[in-house]
């Protein structure tokens, strides 16, 4: 519990530092804001609103009091071009994301695991090498360049898959064919990665002693490393799945652009090219929030994986 | 130590990262040496496949896509290994200071620090990019702070652990001067992991920048950048395949081979961190 509560507590504050440092960012760049946002949009009007509702004629501490408070209540404020509150925005393309983003997730763990596995089973043979080399053709293939190959290949050439959108929103095996492709280019990197993980930590487990024990109560081998050796192996596999989310859902921007898939990344992207900066500031802001919820509940879920790290916590080792 | 270089040659993969990087290399100084000019248009021939005159083929203008390629490649080579050099620099400097000197300044180093690494790298970018904008300097600005907080850490916490070693209080309680100390002792101590870590960063940083030029938001154009040749490519992809395939084949090929000499590397210089790096805790 207390072990809970200090990681809430770290995450609490990296989250505050966080929203800080993007309040400083925009108030940091040098010339007038209002000016900035709307270049060759701006009439008197529309500058003496964007003054009033983010508050930039007040001191910088009412400023800062209200930023914080308005997004505390989940409050980004009004878009200035369609006049939706910005908050609908991104909602509205946020599942798409992370539906892309847990596909690929979902997708880097089955294959990653099962890679794994089947290269520390086969330790020094041809296989292995093989899947050590394929691993790393994919942890260094940027996600661009699959999603660009998969596209040429599997959408152009072949005609298997769509070549853009989400599907139609009734129909599921649409959306399921529309995903196929974007989430693939997205998990490559990190089944080669996971893949590399596994099979260094089950080698590893592979030797310890209770492993050792099992074999003389003559457990089969598969169960050993499938089950017992391979829960063990899960404990440096789970705390790198908070990293994998935020990554995956910062590098989906490539796969939404490539496939035309609305989502956070195309939001971001296109709001930086018309220099919409609350809506940049709110999505980014929403991103790092689950980025930062997902670690937590990581070392969560570790800590019941393994209890080790639960109690070096609590005898105040880095755990 | 240059016994240590060849042990690259004995390792399967490092052979590989070897032939790939001299590969990219090549093409990266072929422009400089054969002279074409990736800027040279020539309408009649645009979007060719690949033939003799042009390696590669050509793009949308008929410019010749090996030299523009050429061009891209040297300009992400450049760019990584500047990138790399200024964050591990100052990472490593601000780490030390910060492990050394602890109280407030640790305090605030590290604060800066975790919060920097609590955005995904691409979200920083895009945070940054959205207020000043875009171009080649601003560019290497955003990559420095946006890559330093890993070396920073590092360095930290390298430079903490030294700290209360037998050797480093001995010189202390003998009054050498503490930049001595820093100089002949902390630093010799911390270069072994940062210089891993900057290897293990390259291809990372040529995968970003490529990236974010192909989204508009990092090098831009005339400047070449692999990212831009793609984005490029990638517009008139229903006319030609050749601009895409080749400007992201070589990206394709740079990051692999710098990530398979980057890991041989890190194997030879510190065979233990080879599972230390997967993040056991």
């Amino acid at each position: 519990m207390a072990f809970l509560l200090r990681r809430a507590q770290a995450a609490l504050f990296t989250i505050a530092c966080v929203m800080l440092m993007l309040f400083m960012l925009v108030r940091s760049v040098p010339g007038d804001m209002a000016s900035i946002m709307l270049g060759p949009r701006a009439t008197p009007e529309l500058r003496a609103r964007i003054v009033a509702e983010m508050g930039l004629d007040q001191n910088i501490f009412v400023q800062l009091w209200l930023f914080l408070t308005r997004v505390v209540r989940g409050d980004f404020g009004e878009d200035i071009i369609s006049r939706r509150p910005i908050i609908d925005i991104v909602a509205e393309v946020l599942p798409n994301t992370l539906i892309l983003a847990g596909t690929a997730l979902f997708l880097s763990l089955v294959f990653g695991i099962l890679l794994g596995l089947i290269a520390a089973k086969s330790r020094g043979s041809w296989a292995d090498s093989l899947l050590g080399l394929l691993s790393v053709a994919f942890v260094s293939t940027p996600s661009l360049v699959v999603s660009i190959v998969l596209l040429l290949l599997f959408s152009r050439a072949l005609h298997w898959f769509p070549v853009a959108g989400v599907g139609d929103s009734g129909d599921m095996l649409d959306q399921l064919a529309h995903l196929v492709l974007p989430a693939t280019a997205l998990a490559l990197g990190w089944i080669g990665y996971i893949a590399r993980l596994v099979r260094a930590a089950l080698l590893e487990t592979l030797t310890e002693h209770h492993i050792r024990t099992l074999r003389a109560y003559g457990v089969p081998e598969w169960r050993i490393a499938g089950i017992y050796a391979l829960r063990l192996a899960l404990v440096p596999l789970v705390s790198i799945l908070g990293i994998g989310l935020g990554d995956l859902i910062g590098s989906a921007v490539f796969a939404e652009l490539i496939f035309a898939r609305p989502g956070i990344g195309s939001l971001i992207f296109n709001s930086i090219a018309v220099r919409n900066y609350p809506v940049v500031q709110a999505a980014v802001l929403i991103i790092i929030l689950i980025y930062i919820l997902a670690n937590l509940a990581v070392d969560l879920i570790n800590s019941r994986l393994d209890p080790r790290i639960a109690r070096a916590m609590r005898e105040g080792r880095q755990a | 130590m240059t016994a240590r270089w060849f042990r690259i040659l004995r390792d399967r993969n490092g052979r590989l990262g070897l032939l790939f990087m001299g590969l990219v290399l090549l093409l990266a100084l072929s422009g400089l040496i054969l002279g074409a000019d990736p800027n040279r248009i020539d309408i009649p021939q645009r979007l060719a496949a690949p033939s003799f005159a042009h390696w590669l083929g050509t793009d949308n203008l008929g410019r010749d896509l090996t030299a523009r390629i050429s061009a891209g490649t040297r300009s992400a080579l450049t760019l990584a290994l500047l990138i790399v050099a200024a964050s591990a620099f100052l990472g490593a400097v601000i780490g030390t200071a910060a492990g050394l000197f602890g109280r407030w300044l640790d305090w605030v180093v590290t604060a800066i620090f975790d919060t920097l690494s609590a955005f995904p790298a691409l979200i920083l970018a895009f945070s940054l990019v959205a207020l000043y904008g875009t171009g080649r300097q601003t560019f290497v600005i955003l990559a420095i702070l946006i890559f330093m907080p890993q070396f920073g850490r590092l360095a930290r916490s390298r430079a903490q652990a030294l700290r209360h070693q037998s050797f480093v209080e001995a010189e202390r309680l003998l009054g050498v001067h503490p930049l001595v100390i820093v100089l002949r002792h902390i630093l010799p101590n911390i270069a072994g992991p940062l210089i891993v870590l900057a290897g293990m960063n390259i291809p990372v940083v040529i995968t970003f920048e490529a990236g974010l030029s192909f989204l508009g938001l990092g090098v831009q154009p005339p400047a070449s950048s692999l990212g831009t040749l793609i984005k490029d490519g990638f517009i008139y992809m229903s006319e030609s395949w050749w601009p895409t395939i080749g400007a992201a084949g070589t990206l394709a090929f740079a990051t692999l081979g710098s990530t398979l000499l980057a890991e041989t590397f890190r194997d030879i210089l510190d065979p233990k961190s080879a599972t230390d790096a997967e993040g056991r805790a």
